[in-house]
């Protein structure tokens, strides 16, 4: 009996990847999957972002230049859609896939048949949705956050697609995080207890229960819009006795998670990084478990801080402003945290600790303008407005995405065996730093003198700003182009990686081959 | 030696002033980027709390990135080639977990007491009930039964680029929202077809207008002037194109203006009783079909496809009278179309004669008019 399971593994250990796009196609290689999740999300990212380009030409002055309304409004909804559902969460899910069995000494993830199944459906959504721009009456035109009776009675006839794209992302999601929970329980190296566990699979795993608890959601959201749009139901219709703010409330159920969803994970390589280019042991490991947990219990309870303006008892209004501050305190924890890494440690600034310090200013600065929008009387002022714009944008380009960026030229010599050109990584990262920021600094002052957002034309005391604004766009969007060079030019070739790479790196995807084997940790590691 | 002293005195004066106007300017500048103090007394409370949360931030900020910058400048590997090993400090942990704890609270205090205020629902001295339309608002004035629609007035020539932009670029509506200074007035608001915003910032109110749910916010004006505002929820294309404009008034301004609101509305009734031509309510009809109709139906009446049906060649406008009148009274179920049964009866016979007359589907059609009586008999029969 042990002689034929002997024989089994050795036949494992010579099989390598098939040939050609077969092994695209058909892949169960944790690492085959994770890099089609990053170049599948690197597409959507220039895809997104070529819409947000225009619609940030829109605004480059007032009166309507380029497009109509009905296409801006369709821009800015896809836009939205594309960057979270397209973007920034299969990036962390390709992330997980590299790196998760890779940083647990498992040989790959639990399911790796519902692996592949969970990615190839993605690029299906994404057809779906983006055909539905040259469909009669266009895309959908009512934003991401698609507020019924907006997106039901009044929406166009596209949206039917929306919902079924949407379905599939959310099946999706569901899929690859059950492999992340069911990969990190239960096939993690003999030895490393749940609380020795690298912080970026602690994050991936409450980010993947966040995402079971909350994808249903959202498809129950879209079932009850499919249900009013062809089946006579009246859940949002007040006409019918329906009620649109119970629209908000679960799609914001839904949407708060989510916003967590988006940033956990970059809590998890940040840490990593802000570690390695320390040369110090991250200060505060266990606080920053609890904080991250915490932060994913709070993200349960403050959902209508999106819904100040509904209408709500005052009760409700008081308990989700209070709620919402309080999340603050865990994520400062972590700042704190972060600092008090690099504090005494023995610090060089490679792209990735460029792109993780600047995450850390940048996301607090996102981080207090929340505060800011948490306090109820003053959100009545910047609620809708330029300034939320600004907020969320700032926690999600040098915040999320930051973090991906981050993780790319930090983890690619372990995927490629190549450094990537650290001179062109540099420019890459001051382009896109001063970019964004003179993308969306000036929003929060457009916003605070009064500019709506999701408006395709704005009065004249806004125009000086906005130009800025378009400008940094521009900046920002054409390095990101730059990135996509650096990134295939390091796949190409490049100096030869270490099995290290980085001096101060730790954590049991340095212990392997650079570039990995196809295979990893057949033989599971012993972690003392 | 004294003339030196006049020099340097002149200097100083003439620096002070260039300083003085530079500041005044800048603080102007710097206004004008930030949050609105605006007219009421909650208003400015809002924006102290607003500045006082600002603050606070700014304060954090340099002290948490100044120990950032810090570290980043004096602990690199070149001065500093081996790290410490310390990695973790209970005391420190709960320490920098119950200071932020205790800032919060000294925030959320204030902040909860403006927001008690901000929930005063009493009825105000002057109830004004608004009503969001796709992309438009209208006013009633429950007391004095006064009712009205504000439309932007900004030309579509202007918003294309064509002409120069007025001062008032899309701020601007055809009839602004009265009311007395020194009154509290009450907002009832609502939506008739998807969910708007009403924002005007100078009052520092904020509501969404929602179908099915009235939501309430007062104010107390203390200042005579023009507030401008804008729809704040995106509720389809013309979005940006639904401004707010209130006027605030002396008492006595306003008394006035609501007699002369009440007058017209009568001379408006008896128009009913006339027999009008084909002529005469074509012409009264463009102008209600530009403000109405026109952001579907667009100006040639194709509409867009897919999406909003064609009136020129319209089977129901060319032949189908009653129908005609039937949709323009209640709306199509499911679809974006809305009972327009606002309009008065003169308003409604001008508007559906306007489009059974244009676009050559007379011509092809039947060719009959609606009179405003046609629109008073249905109301008859639908009693």
């Amino acid at each position: 009996m042990s002689a034929v399971i002997e024989n089994h593994h050795n036949e494992h250990d010579h099989h390598g990847p098939a040939k050609g796009l077969k092994r695209w196609f058909y892949t169960t290689n944790h690492k085959d999957i994770g890099t089609l999740y990053l170049w599948f999300s690197f597409a959507m990212f220039l895809i997104g972002g070529a819409m947000a380009m225009i619609i940030r030409a829109e605004l480059f002055q007032p009166g309507m230049q380029i497009v109509e309304p009905e296409f801006y409004n369709q821009m800015i909804t896809l836009h939205g859609l594309i960057m979270i559902f397209g973007g920034v969460m299969p990036a962390f899910v390709g992330l997980a896939n590299w790196l998760v069995p890779m940083m647990i000494g498992a040989p790959d993830m639990a399911l790796p048949r519902m692996n592949n199944l969970s990615f190839w459906i993605l690029p299906f959504a994404f057809f779906v949705l983006l055909s539905s721009l040259f469909m009669e009456g266009g895309a959908p035109n009512f934003g991401w956050t698609f507020y019924a009776p907006l997106s039901t009675t009044y929406a166009p006839p596209s949206t039917t697609f929306f919902i079924f794209s949407v379905h599939i992302m959310g099946a999706s999601s569901i899929m690859g995080s059950i492999n992340v929970i069911v990969t990190i329980m239960n096939m993690r190296a003999p030895g490393m207890g749940l609380m020795k566990m690298p912080l970026f699979v602690w994050s991936w795993l409450i980010t993947a229960y966040l995402l079971i608890a909350v994808m249903p959601v959202l498809a129950g959201a879209v079932t009850m819009m499919l249900m009013d749009i062809h089946f006579g139901t009246s859940f949002f219709n007040a006409a019918g006795g329906g009620d649109p703010v119970l629209f908000q409330h679960i799609f914001w159920f839904f949407g708060h998670p989510e916003v967590y969803i988006m940033i956990l994970p970059a809590f998890g390589i940040v840490s990593h990084i802000i570690e390695t280019f320390s040369r110090k042991q991250l200060f505060g490991y266990s606080s920053m478990v609890w904080a991250m947990l915490s932060i994913a219990i709070l993200s349960f309870v403050v959902w209508a801080h999106h819904m100040f303006t509904v209408g709500m008892p005052l009760a409700a209004e008081l308990f989700f402003m209070w709620s919402t501050m309080l999340i603050a305190v865990p994520t400062g924890v972590k700042v704190f945290n972060w600092i008090a890494t690099m504090f005494k440690g023995s610090i060089t600034f490679e792209t990735p600790m460029l792109f993780a310090c600047a995450f850390v200013v940048l996301f607090t600065l996102g981080g207090f303008s929340g505060l800011m929008l948490a306090i109820t009387p003053a959100d009545f002022q910047y609620h809708d407005t330029y300034f939320v714009v600004a907020h969320f944008h700032y926690v999600l380009v040098p915040g999320a995405i930051f973090s991906i960026m981050a993780a790319v030229y930090y983890w690619i010599p372990k995927w490629t065996g190549n450094m990537y050109d650290e001179r062109l990584g540099r420019l890459h990262f001051w382009l896109s730093f001063i970019g964004v920021n003179v993308t969306f600094f000036p929003q929060h002052f457009i916003g605070l003198a009064g500019m709506p957002r999701r408006v395709p034309d704005y009065a004249l005391q806004f125009a000086d700003w906005n130009m800025v604004s378009t400008a940094g766009a521009f900046l920002f969007g054409f390095s990101q182009v730059f990135f996509l060079f650096i990134v295939i030019k390091t796949v190409m070739g490049g100096k030869q990686a270490t099995d290290q790479v980085w001096e101060g790196a730790r954590g049991l995807e340095w212990t392997v081959d650079s570039p990995a084997p196809y295979h990893t940790f057949s033989i599971p590691p012993k972690v003392s | 030696m004294t003339n030196v002293r006049n020099l340097i005195c002149t200097f100083k004066t003439q620096f002070i002033v260039i300083a003085f106007a530079l500041s005044s300017q800048l603080s102007a500048e710097w206004d004008a980027l930030n949050m609105t103090k605006g007219a009421t007394e909650i208003s400015r409370e809002v924006y102290d709390l607003h500045m006082l949360i600002f603050w606070i931030c700014v304060a954090i900020g340099v002290l948490v990135f100044g120990v950032m910058f810090y570290s980043m400048y004096a602990y690199t590997k070149k001065k500093n080639p081996v790290a410490a090993t310390f990695h973790e400090s209970t005391k420190v942990e709960i320490a920098w977990t119950i200071i932020p704890f205790l800032i919060l609270i000294a925030m959320a205090v204030p902040a909860s007491k403006t927001l008690q205020t901000m929930y005063n629902d009493e009825a105000g001295d002057i109830n004004i009930q608004v009503v969001g339309y796709q992309w438009k608002w209208q006013y009633r004035y429950l007391e004095d039964d006064v009712n009205f629609f504000a439309n932007l007035t900004t030309d579509l020539d202007e918003i294309y680029n064509k002409v120069p932009k007025g001062e008032n670029y899309l701020q601007e509506v055809d009839e602004m929202v009265v009311i007395p200074v020194g009154k509290k007035v009450r907002f009832l608001i609502t939506a008739n077809d998807v969910i708007h915003s009403w924002w005007v910032p100078a009052f520092a109110i904020k509501q969404d207008a929602i179908p099915g749910f009235i939501n309430t916010a007062w104010t107390i004006v203390e200042e005579p002037g023009l507030y401008r505002g804008k729809c704040t929820e995106l509720c389809g294309k013309n979005h940006g194109f639904m401004p707010i404009v209130v006027k605030a008034v002396e008492q006595d301004e306003y008394d006035s203006w609501i007699a002369e609101k009440q007058a017209a509305a009568i001379a408006m009734a008896e128009l009913t009783e006339k027999d009008w031509t084909a002529e005469e309510l074509v012409a009264r009809g463009e102008a209600l079909y530009t403000t109405n109709c026109v952001a579907c139906h667009q100006v040639n009446g194709q509409g867009i496809t897919g999406i909003f049906p064609a009136l020129a060649g319209s089977g129901i406008v060319m032949n189908d009278k009653a129908r005609n009148i039937e949709i323009l009274m209640e709306g199509v179920q499911g679809a974006a179309m809305n009972s327009f049964s606002y309009l008065s009866e003169v308003e409604m016979a001008s508007v559906i004669t306007y489009t059974r007359q244009s676009w050559g589907n007379a011509q092809n059609g039947d060719g009959e008019i609606v009179a405003p009586k046609d629109i008073v008999e249905y109301k008859k029969n639908k009693i």
